[in-house]
């Protein structure tokens, strides 16, 4: 026995019906991951904003709940989401569940990766926020805006073009993280990698090619997002790395 | 609710906790000691050395770790025509993949430092060795701890991805008991407890040092 025992076998990649699987797995990986990333965005600044605010409870509510969802481990909250979270519907709204929504489990996969995700987007974007000079608050004040009015349209405008690193960075490993939706049985690329080994003994070219995929859409993401960069960022607003 | 299935199980899910630590502490110390030498390699000015490092290191930070443990699981038996156990399959996954994130925290607390020191540490007479080993790293190892020890956390959580190769870990067990008693409201707010209580700490030593940090810089 060897390394050169094994006979390579690329042809699991296209051959019917493991290459339809893969496109599949591919698509899901991409729009579970969007979808998260839609409400990580809305959720983690709505957070973002909270924790900076003068209000007390606000402040509470925001710092409790990064502290809750960055404490503990994505793979409890996504067992959470799927095992616990239809338990505590009312009856009537359980049984709604289970008959008309079959794959509970990608959704199941969104909400998880989507709350979870807003945590770490809240923080970037409170560290965004608190970078902003007082001197920006101010100015909006004296302009006769409300408090609602200066963050809505001084403030978060302003953050939001000064964080766009750290969003991408964040979108990324949103992305690398919907990998574990696996473990709940989302069909997604890296339970499609595994599936396949399990009828075909190629396990090992199918986790390359799935490699291959988080690596070439993680590079998109970078090329892309530096191209939108360069477009809006702040001049001398943010410090590039030299 | 129904606390009772917690009492009952507690013995068992929490002595997965040991193989978690186990865990944890073999990655946290494998992943650093391969993080320094990465680091290392990274800020050489010798292509050999820089190239291989730098690739290693994008490479593993563009995979999701899940990914990376089948890589391992499925290689091995290619490499040495015999399955890999589970334990061993998850601590050398866990340090391959953490090492390059270890390596990336090093690498910024090194050039954290400032030029004069390397500089006046060469005009001393200091080898590269000399001043690596006695000015560079014991300074920067200082500015890094508190991401270190957040990065530690990180892995403390990570470790419940032994989960999909069997390893019977903390939220294994946890999961298992769910399978019999077919309570998970109950469980999983638990294991979620427990993880929190653990990393909470982490998180707030983090904090600390960080202040402590600031405050000895000004």
């Amino acid at each position: 026995m060897g390394f050169f025992n094994y006979t390579f076998d690329w042809s699991v990649l296209w051959r019917h019906p493991y290459g339809g699987l893969l496109i599949n797995g591919i698509l899901t990986t991409l729009h579970l991951s969007i979808l998260a990333w839609m409400i990580a965005v809305w959720l983690g600044i709505a957070i973002g904003v909270f924790r900076v605010s003068p209000f007390g409870l606000a402040r509470f509510t925001g710092s409790a709940y990064v502290q809750i969802f960055r404490n503990t481990p994505f793979l409890v909250q996504l067992f959470f989401w799927y095992f616990a979270a239809p338990l505590l519907l009312p009856k009537p709204a359980q049984e709604w569940l289970y008959d008309n929504v079959p794959n509970y489990s990608y959704w199941a996969g969104v909400i998880a990766l989507g709350t979870y995700t807003a945590s770490r987007v809240a923080e970037q974007f409170r560290s965004g926020l608190l970078s902003i000079s007082r001197d920006q608050y101010r100015a909006a004040y004296s302009t006769g805006l409300t408090t609602f009015q200066a963050y809505r349209y001084v403030i978060v405008p302003y953050a939001f073009r000064i964080i766009i690193p750290a969003f991408t960075t964040e979108f990324l490993t949103c992305f690398k993280n919907s990998a574990l939706t696996m473990t709940i049985g989302v069909m997604e690329i890296t339970h499609t990698a595994y599936y396949i080994d399990s009828f075909t003994w190629h396990g090992l070219e199918t986790t390359t090619a799935a490699s291959l995929v988080y690596l070439c859409i993680a590079l998109c993401v970078v090329l892309f997002m530096s191209f939108i960069e360069k477009r809006i960022y702040i001049p001398g607003m943010i410090a590039r790395e030299q | 609710m129904d606390l009772n299935v917690i009492s009952i199980n507690f013995k068992f899910m929490i002595g997965g906790l040991f193989l978690t630590f186990e865990l944890a502490l073999m990655t946290m110390g494998g992943g650093l000691l391969i993080g320094i030498i990465l680091a290392m390699a990274r800020l050489s000015l010798r292509p050999w050395l820089y190239y291989p490092a730098t690739v290693y290191i994008h490479f593993f930070r563009g995979l999701p770790l899940i990914l990376v443990i089948f890589w391992i699981y499925f290689l091995s038996p290619v490499i040495t025509g015999k399955s890999l156990e589970a334990f061993p399959a998850a601590v050398i996954s866990f340090i391959v993949f953490e090492s390059a994130y270890f390596a990336e925290i090093i690498r910024s607390g090194v050039q954290s430092i400032s030029r004069g020191q390397t500089m006046a540490a060469h005009a001393s007479g200091l080898t590269a060795y000399q001043t690596a080993r006695y000015v560079v790293l014991p300074q920067a190892l200082r500015n890094m701890v508190p991401s270190l020890v957040t990065q530690s956390v990180i892995i403390f959580q990570d470790t419940s991805l032994a989960y999909v190769i069997g390893l019977r870990e903390f939220l294994r067990r946890v999961n298992l008991v769910d399978a019999r008693e077919a309570r998970s409201v109950e469980l999983y707010l638990f294991a979620g407890l427990v993880y929190f209580a653990i990393c909470s700490a982490g998180s707030l030593a983090s904090h600390r040092l960080e202040k402590q940090r600031e405050r000895s810089c000004h």
